[in-house]
């Protein structure tokens, strides 16, 4: 009852992590902007104002009282896109994290504490072929077979995709917390499987799994945005942060700020979840199991 | 694989085993030429290529309150032979006795029964906790599984009734595994393994890793326990001194296999296997005066991969017999009748000659 007593608690030690702070002020930025954006743009996402929106040289306007973030090509509200490209975002991030999340949680769960029994193989060959799998190419074609990708479908492809590497980090874990002693005693008592993995296993692999979850946001948002750049994603009009890229960048010269304004939000939303994610990792010390 | 395996057809007789020897205490728990090969698993298919004979066809018993020493250094199988008794690890050949009954073809819902009355102390106090959970839900959780408290208050008046005996203070429950010492943990360890009232504990160096300064506080209360309770020690460690000190039968083992087994203060005085006798030459002794039989091993341990031919200790024994040692196996056959001091040797130490300590 006395060692270990000073050392802080993991909640204290994330709200101390320097990095961690800015990484939950970041965050907390992206969604307050998906959140209120939307009410200090002047238009709606799709609507062209071709009267406001086209400057003296018959090019959108910049950042102005009317379009504070400027106008794009179709001379739409950039404000509004970007703020209705966050909200699609972080939709598409945070459910597809969910998703993989939980698929990749339960197959590494299951995977690592049968190692070497044939669900482990048979599992862990699922996730080979996963991952060998073209990331790209699984895109277009559930998009050809779907004849247009919608925000579920680029969802689902996410999902399914993400929790194959989730499954092996998980299953390492698990097969680590399964050789402790502890894991031994409550055999040697006569505890069920079912128990074992939810009371012992599942609760020694929720840290790691966090952190995982937390870094997965980050890459979720890159993914869309890659997909959306590419043309593969959600189909336009649709705003989304990737596209918006794509349509800024020949206009880099004379319209930067439809370059600088969907690459700003997708850097700082990339961070923010990058960095509370280590900060998690950190604050959880895999030293202290 | 069973090809690699002699003679495992012959059935036993199970009441022997549990009632030879009436005029002493009766037997608890035996193995009966057990044994645990590991698979090595090679190349990009899995192919199995050899074994490990972590153990190799080992015999002890142990009886009702008393405790059996285990020694050996590591990686002689001590630890692995332990979980096979507890079936925590599955033994490839032979079989587990428990109170006249073989308990290997039980299957998970038949065992629980037994599980209550067969428990486990392990080496490392820091893996042994769930480091997620309260003391009350580590001590609770042998209570709920065998339903020994009808109500809340009985399970919670259980635990720290537990933890009073192993000399906790109450407060503790509430607290994790990280807020206490090494020794404070395995009391815990301890209360965890009293919880479901055993009658045979398996202690796996339950000191090992424990400061010096500790050690013989845990090995006086397993002690204090064992004439409270009547408990049987299954007390596996390396350190001669202690197992001496606690055990009164003691089981020497080497490279899987039990080489010389005798009541404690027997071996301790009349070693007569050349191992025991390196292993008592090594152990460190308090008294400078003392005229010191040294006995020196040379070479390592062979792998159990691929034991040696004959005695496994052969390669390392002073006393080898060129073209007997090296060839065949020896058995552990009863020195002096019926002494119970048991030696596989064919050349063991003569009885006459001084033990090492």
């Amino acid at each position: 009852m006395q060692s270990g007593r000073g050392r802080p608690r993991p909640r204290a030690r994330f709200l101390a992590h320097r990095g961690a702070r800015v990484g939950v002020a970041l965050v907390a930025a992206v969604v307050l902007f998906a959140l209120v954006g939307p009410m200090l743009a002047s238009h709606s996402p799709l609507a062209s104002d071709f009267v406001r929106g086209i400057g003296d040289d018959q090019m959108p306007v910049g950042p102005s009282r009317h379009f504070l973030l400027g106008a794009d090509r179709l001379f739409r509200d950039e404000l509004a896109r970007l703020a209705e490209g966050a909200r699609l975002s972080l939709f598409i991030a945070l459910s597809s994290t969910a998703v993989a999340t939980t698929v990749g949680g339960v197959v590494g769960v299951l995977s690592g504490y049968y190692a070497g029994t044939w669900v482990d193989a048979l599992l862990m060959r699922i996730v080979d072929v996963g991952l060998a799998f073209p990331f790209l190419l699984l895109v277009l074609a559930i998009g050809a077979a779907l004849d247009e990708t919608s925000a579920w479908t680029i969802l689902a492809v996410l999902g399914l995709t993400g929790w194959l590497g989730t499954a092996r980090v998980v299953r390492a874990k698990t097969m680590q917390v399964k050789a402790l002693d502890f894991v031994a005693a409550s055999r040697a008592l006569g505890q069920s499987t079912w128990a074992i993995l939810l009371r012992h296993i599942v609760p020694n692999v929720a840290g790691p799994l966090l952190v995982l979850a937390t870094m997965s946001v980050a890459q979720m948002i890159v993914a869309e945005s890659v997909l959306s750049y590419l043309g593969v994603g959600i189909a336009p009009p649709t705003p989304t942060w990737g596209h918006m890229l794509f349509e800024g960048q020949d206009y880099y010269a004379s319209a930067p700020w439809l370059l600088l304004a969907p690459g700003t939000a997708i850097v700082v939303a990339v961070l923010g979840f990058n960095l509370v994610g280590e900060g998690l990792r950190d604050a959880l010390d895999p030293r202290a199991l | 694989m069973t090809s690699s395996l002699e003679d495992d057809s012959a059935p036993i007789d199970v009441s022997e085993l549990a009632g030879d020897e009436p005029q002493k205490r009766r037997t608890l728990v035996a193995t009966d030429r057990l044994a645990k090969y590991f698979p090595v698993e090679a190349g990009l298919f899995s192919r199995t290529t050899n074994f490990v004979r972590a153990v190799d066809g080992v015999s002890i018993k142990v009886r009702r309150g008393e405790t059996l020493g285990l020694v050996g250094e590591s990686g002689c199988g001590k630890s692995t032979l332990g979980r096979l008794i507890l079936r925590l690890v599955e033994p490839s050949y032979g079989r587990v006795v428990y109170d006249g009954r073989d308990i290997l073809h039980l299957s998970q819902s038949q065992m629980r029964p037994l599980r209550r009355r067969m428990q486990v102390i392990f080496q490392d106090p820091y893996s042994s906790l769930n480091p997620r959970m309260t003391v009350r839900e580590i001590v609770g959780e042998a209570i709920r599984i065998h339903k020994l408290a009808p109500t809340r208050r009985d399970e919670e008046a259980m635990v720290v009734d537990l933890l009073r005996k192993v000399g906790l203070r109450a407060e503790a429950r509430d607290l994790y595994p990280h807020e206490f010492s090494g020794g404070q943990r395995q009391r815990i360890g301890i209360a965890r393994a009293l919880a479901v009232q055993p009658e045979f504990i398996v202690c796996d160096e339950p000191i090992s890793a424990l400061d010096v300064s500790i050690q013989a506080q845990i090995v006086n209360l397993l002690q204090d326990l064992q004439e409270q309770l009547g408990l049987s020690y299954l007390f596996i460690s390396h350190d001669l001194k202690v197992v001496e000190h606690v055990s009164h039968r003691v089981a020497v083992m080497y490279l899987g296999k039990i080489v010389e087994q005798a009541a404690s203060r027997a071996l301790y005085e009349h070693a007569r296997h050349p191992y025991t006798r390196a292993l008592f030459a090594a152990m460190p002794v308090a008294d400078p005066g003392r005229r010191k039989l040294r006995v020196l091993l040379e070479g390592d341990v062979p792998s159990p991969i691929n034991p040696p031919t004959g005695c496994a200790f052969h390669p390392r024994c002073p006393r080898i017999v060129k073209g007997k040692c090296d060839v065949d196996t020896p058995t552990l056959d009863e020195v002096l009748g019926a002494s119970g001091h048991k030696v596989a040797c064919f050349n063991p130490h003569p009885h006459d000659q001084d033990g090492p300590s």
